[in-house]
């Protein structure tokens, strides 16, 4: 057995006999006996030809795949009518007298190569399209063929690379899976692959003697297993069994009440960073976006983002959710998460640094445009705003002040504003101890579990010498979650949970007997949520002791 | 000649799909359009590989520039163009 590594595109499992495939050799003969005008035509129709195919591919894949990912079938019809890759063809076959494969080939490669020395990830991939289209007038040309890509029976696919049109030709009866050598997760490849539900590995190290063996792609994991023993090969059939059953299963919940047996009902909402998430919260059905993480558009920037650029990503997410609720969380910068352009000196311990809402209240130029920017968004569905890292009422109070000058802003300038729920985050042992009187200043808590976990223990979360010790599920931690619910319930605040403890299926019982409002997960955890939830009964006996009850754990 | 400054608000830039609405929707045009970035890279708007070589990003400001033609509508079409799409 040997088992190779690569990056997965997709949880998921895939077991068959693996096939190795080969492209149509890419040399061609430069040599012609036409003139560059015959050449030129027989290009001419050449392109017409892919592009009537490509305008096939597209209504198949619009079919597969929906509108958004068939786009890059009419991209590509569009490359061949460039301007500037058809001059270059034709400048090519006049001054070079070469045949039109020949020129269709070298251009291609040209202009693939010079996406491919991009300074930016997303069009280094696109250099791929362009090879693909220049490949498909090359064997268009040469009146070559790659040949039928699958057999009779389902294999894995072994190949260099694939690109668009081959994955989206492939029939998906017979492809179980593919591994690729080049490809990035970032690559339309792979965007198909994930929207077509294929397990998929890219950078694996591949080899031709693989062809005809059994393999086990473990895309959980980021491996292949070649010609894997009986007893893994069976385990592994178990486990992608279970896999697919409970994926079936879980989709069944969409749509359905996050409620117990006993009818104890809890919001389950979604933890993002980017827009481009929006749509697996959708996706999974969840009720709301519980966290939104500001600080993505400032890591991601060279500096810092404007009013007018976050108020339009900030608008987009509040349109998607159409109504239901956004929370978004102010500025959490510093520690682990740092942007060049802030300047923040190093620290000798950051987590407990100058970061979040204390860079905020100290540089409140920063702190309004974000604000601002939140505000407006809030004309366009239901907005949250929570600060993180407070520690004590006045800070709550300051933020609230800077808050209010900016809705007066706003609104002397005219600009529309809706109603704005507020929240804080309850991450330090400080504000737990005095939620009572937080909870007079806002209208809900969502505890941060890491924070509050690190925090409470006083262990280092990045230090992963103390893992043995580092226990979420430390009853210090659980009483701190006991006391913030109650307290907050005894002022009218909405307490939730948006760390990772949230959407711990073991803790899920504990937190509604605490009588928790709300669980903020990962888009992928919220349909497994549900269904732990559905599964509860509270009127019965616990199913698993309360470990916060139990001073002697 | 007119001429507008945009500031690229979509989260990916002009990546392909933006890239190729654009030359779709000023192919048609009589004017010659022309896209700069403060770099002085610059790209005419029918040429999708050119513009997408630009790798325009969210937050780059760009120069669009309309030349010759029936000005006044061309321009309106591509500003419309740019606030609706980019």
């Amino acid at each position: 057995m040997l088992v190779v590594n690569g990056k997965s595109i997709l949880n998921g499992i895939a077991i068959g006999p693996l096939l190795v495939y080969h492209k149509a050799d890419a040399a061609v003969s430069s040599a012609t006996a036409l003139t560059p005008q015959e050449e030129w035509t027989r290009f001419e129709d050449a392109c017409e030809k892919v592009k009537e195919h490509l305008a096939d591919l597209y209504e198949k894949a619009l079919e597969d795949v929906g509108e958004e990912n068939a786009a890059i079938f009419e991209i590509h019809q569009m490359m061949l009518e460039d301007e500037d890759y058809l001059d270059a063809v034709k400048d090519m076959l006049e001054t070079q007298g070469t045949s039109a494969e020949y020129a269709a080939s070298t251009v291609g490669d040209q202009f693939s190569a010079s996406f491919a020395a991009m300074d930016d990830a997303y069009m280094q991939a696109r250099a791929a399209d362009v090879r693909d289209v220049s490949h498909q007038v090359v064997n268009m040309l040469t009146g070559r063929t790659d040949g039928t890509l699958l057999g009779d029976r389902p294999v894995i696919l072994v190949a260099d690379d694939l690109t668009p049109s081959e994955t989206i030709q492939l029939d998906k009866s017979k492809l179980l899976g593919f591994i690729t050598r080049h490809g990035s997760s970032n690559s339309h490849t792979a965007i198909l692959a994930r929207t077509m539900n294929i397990p998929a590995l890219v950078g694996v190290d591949i080899d031709e003697s693989w062809d005809g063996q059994m393999a086990v792609l473990d895309g959980y994991h980021h491996c292949a297993h070649i010609n894997p023993t009986p007893d893994l090969l069976s385990s592994m059939e178990e486990k992608r069994k279970q896999d697919l059953e409970d994926q079936a299963a879980l989709q069944k919940l969409k749509g359905l009440a996050n409620v117990t047996l006993n009818g104890t009902e809890v919001n389950v909402y979604a933890n993002i960073g980017n827009v481009g998430d929006v749509g697996l919260v959708v996706q999974n059905d969840a009720g709301g976006i519980g966290l939104f993480r500001s600080e993505f558009i400032y890591l991601e920037a060279d500096d810092y983002p404007t009013e007018e650029q976050q108020f339009i990503i900030y608008k987009r997410v509040v349109q998607a959710m159409a109504g239901k609720k956004v929370v978004f969380r102010t500025l959490d910068i510093g520690a682990d998460k740092q942007a060049a352009y802030f300047h923040l000196d190093d620290e000798a311990n950051p987590a407990m640094g100058y970061r979040a809402i204390r860079i905020c209240l100290t540089r409140k130029d920063i702190f309004k445009q974000q604000l601002r920017a939140m505000l407006r968004a809030s004309a366009f569905g239901t907005v949250s705003i929570m600060f993180p890292m407070i520690i004590s009422v006045q800070e709550v109070r300051e933020a609230k002040h800077v808050l209010a000058e900016c809705r007066e802003e706003l609104v002397s300038e005219g600009e529309a504003i809706g109603e704005v729920e507020l929240g804080i985050m309850v991450e330090t042992p400080a504000a737990v101890m005095m939620a009572d009187e937080l909870a007079e200043e806002v209208s809900f808590f969502s505890l941060g579990t890491n924070d509050l976990t690190q925090y409470t223990l006083a262990i280092d979360r990045q230090n992963s010498k103390l893992d043995a010790i580092n226990d979420p599920h430390h009853p210090a931690v659980l009483r701190m979650i006991r006391h913030t619910i109650e307290a907050g319930h005894r002022h009218n605040c909405w307490v939730g949970i948006c760390g990772e403890l949230g959407a711990d299926p073991t803790l899920t019982e504990t937190f509604l007997r605490m009588g928790v409002d709300e669980l903020s997960v990962s888009p992928a955890s919220v349909l497994p949520l549900r269904r732990r939830i559905r599964s509860l009964d509270l009127n019965q006996e616990p199913e698993t002791q309360v470990p916060a009850c139990d001073p002697c754990k | 000649m007119k001429q507008f400054q945009y500031t690229v608000s979509d989260p990916m830039g002009i990546h392909a799909r933006p890239a190729g609405l654009l030359v779709k929707v000023t192919k048609p045009l009589d004017s010659t359009i022309t896209i700069q970035k403060a770099d002085g890279k610059s790209a005419q708007s029918t040429k999708l590989m050119a513009v997408m070589g630009l790798a325009i990003k969210a937050g780059n400001t760009v120069t669009v520039t309309v030349e010759g033609g029936n000005e006044e509508d061309n321009f309106r079409t591509i500003q419309q163009f740019f606030q609706e799409n980019l």
